[in-house]
């Protein structure tokens, strides 16, 4: 299984790597075309800022790439929210694989949102073998509203979507390669599960 | 419900943790990675390290443990120790660290914690307190809590958070290796004034004090050490006792 971590500079790649290391993964790490085409499943990470990613996205074609590719991508944080239509920070337009609007998370409640918080609703093989209400790590200032596209969902101030799908394209705003085993069983899944 | 994070923390020193008691006898307590492991397996939710070596190595030898915990650990970690400039931090981001934290060169150049949090995201940038109450004033320290650095803690924290800071680590150098409970008064006010989370660090001795510093210390995370480096205290007797009383906690 041909797995391609996309590297645009934004963020830390490591951590993804190495959780993939750790389920037998040799992931490719590449920003080029070919390789990313030639992928099974494609990982999308990002860290950062949303308009300064994007830029980064558009200077190696990866704005008009990614939205064609048939296989299964996954966005996770940054990533997916740069597959979104348009971001409140800085007034960022994204990828628009997801029709969607990424809001500043508000509300009297600490920002960023970080550290463990329960996802539930899950609805999609992403999370076979998971509990419902599972711990993830979360870090995000920004997150995307509950919606129909939702497959997980989380509570801070209010309820937001924890991962997204549309066809091929999933995302999760928390970081499954920093979230223990259950993250590691979504990345295991990912790769090598039944996504229907 | 967000959690209420238990971290322990680790200084290190050549590749090796140890524990500082009130920040001078340093004992030994085992290997980096091997303690980073058995903590993520325990049930923590973050790792802290403080790298204390000395040597012109220091940086090079940092590099490479970082790296050896990124491969196996799959839980977010923070470090922090002599960490100076966007060079230093880049570094290691691209060793698998998830956050740094700075101390020292943050009081001595507070415009490093804004280019931090520009170039790498504020979520990576912890801005680490050392301070020391004298008569209701809190005077805040440098250089591993050796140097008083004029700056009054509240105010300092004000600053830290208004030029990008992404999360406080507060330690009460009154407290540190006491045992005898966080410094929660400090606390509660850092953590009412702030918008950033808030991680208490010094004095955790029982589960009752981890309490103490998310009640009526409003932290959102709680750091420790001596408690779980020699066994006497398991993360998850002091998660099992905070769920218990109805705190939130990944277990």
């Amino acid at each position: 299984m041909k797995t391609v971590i996309i590297d645009y500079g934004a963020g830390n790649l490591f951590s993804v790597r190495m959780a993939l290391h750790r389920l037998g993964i040799q992931p490719v790490v590449s920003c080029d075309e070919r390789e990313i085409r030639s992928a099974d499943r494609v990982i999308f990470p990002g860290v950062g800022q949303a308009s300064a990613a994007m830029e980064r996205l558009k200077s190696h074609g990866l704005d008009r790439i990614i939205p064609a590719l048939e296989r299964p991508v996954l966005g996770i944080c940054l990533g997916m929210q740069l597959m979104c239509a348009f971001t409140e920070e800085e007034d960022t337009c994204g990828l628009g694989v997801f029709p969607l609007q990424v809001e500043k998370i508000r509300g009297t409640e600490k920002v960023p949102h970080m550290g463990w918080n329960r996802i539930s609703g899950l609805q999609s093989g992403l999370f076979e073998g998971l509990a419902e209400s599972e711990w993830m790590y979360f870090v995000h200032s920004y997150c995307v509203p509950d919606n129909a596209d939702a497959i997980a969902r989380c509570d801070y101030h209010r309820p937001f979507a924890a991962a997204l799908r549309r066809e091929n394209f999933y995302g999760c705003q928390f970081h499954p390669e920093k979230s223990s085993r259950s993250g590691e069983r979504i990345l295991w899944n990912f790769i090598y599960g039944k996504l229907a | 419900m967000l959690a209420k994070r238990i971290i322990p923390c680790l200084d290190v020193r050549d590749g090796r943790t140890v524990k500082g008691v009130h920040f001078l006898d340093l004992r030994d307590a085992g290997d980096v990675v091997e303690l980073a492991t058995g903590y993520s397996e325990a049930g923590a939710d973050e790792l802290v390290f403080l790298d204390i070596t000395a040597s012109r190595e220091k940086r090079q030898t940092m590099l490479e443990w970082v790296e050896r915990v990124a491969r196996v650990v799959t839980i977010p970690f923070t470090v922090g120790g002599g960490i100076s400039s966007e060079r230093d931090v880049e570094a290691l981001l691209k060793k698998g660290a998830d956050k740094i934290s700075v101390n020292t060169s943050a009081l001595a150049d507070p415009g490093l914690i804004g280019r931090l949090a520009y170039s790498f995201g504020r979520q990576c940038v912890v801005v680490a307190v050392d301070a020391s109450e004298t008569a209701g004033a809190w005077e805040v320290y440098s250089h591993g809590g050796r140097q008083p650095a004029g700056r009054e803690l509240y105010d300092w924290a004000r600053e830290a958070e208004a030029r990008g800071a992404g999360e406080l680590l507060f330690t009460s150098m009154d407290h540190d290796g006491s045992r005898q409970g966080f410094a929660c008064d400090a606390l509660r006010r850092l953590s009412e004034q702030s918008a950033i989370p808030l991680i208490a660090s010094g004095g955790a001795g029982s589960p009752a004090d981890f309490y103490d510093a998310f009640t009526c210390g409003k932290a959102d995370a709680a750091l420790a050490a001596g408690i779980f480096h020699y066994g006497k205290t398991s993360i998850r007797e002091v998660k099992q006792y905070l769920q218990e009383k109805g705190v939130t906690v990944r277990l």
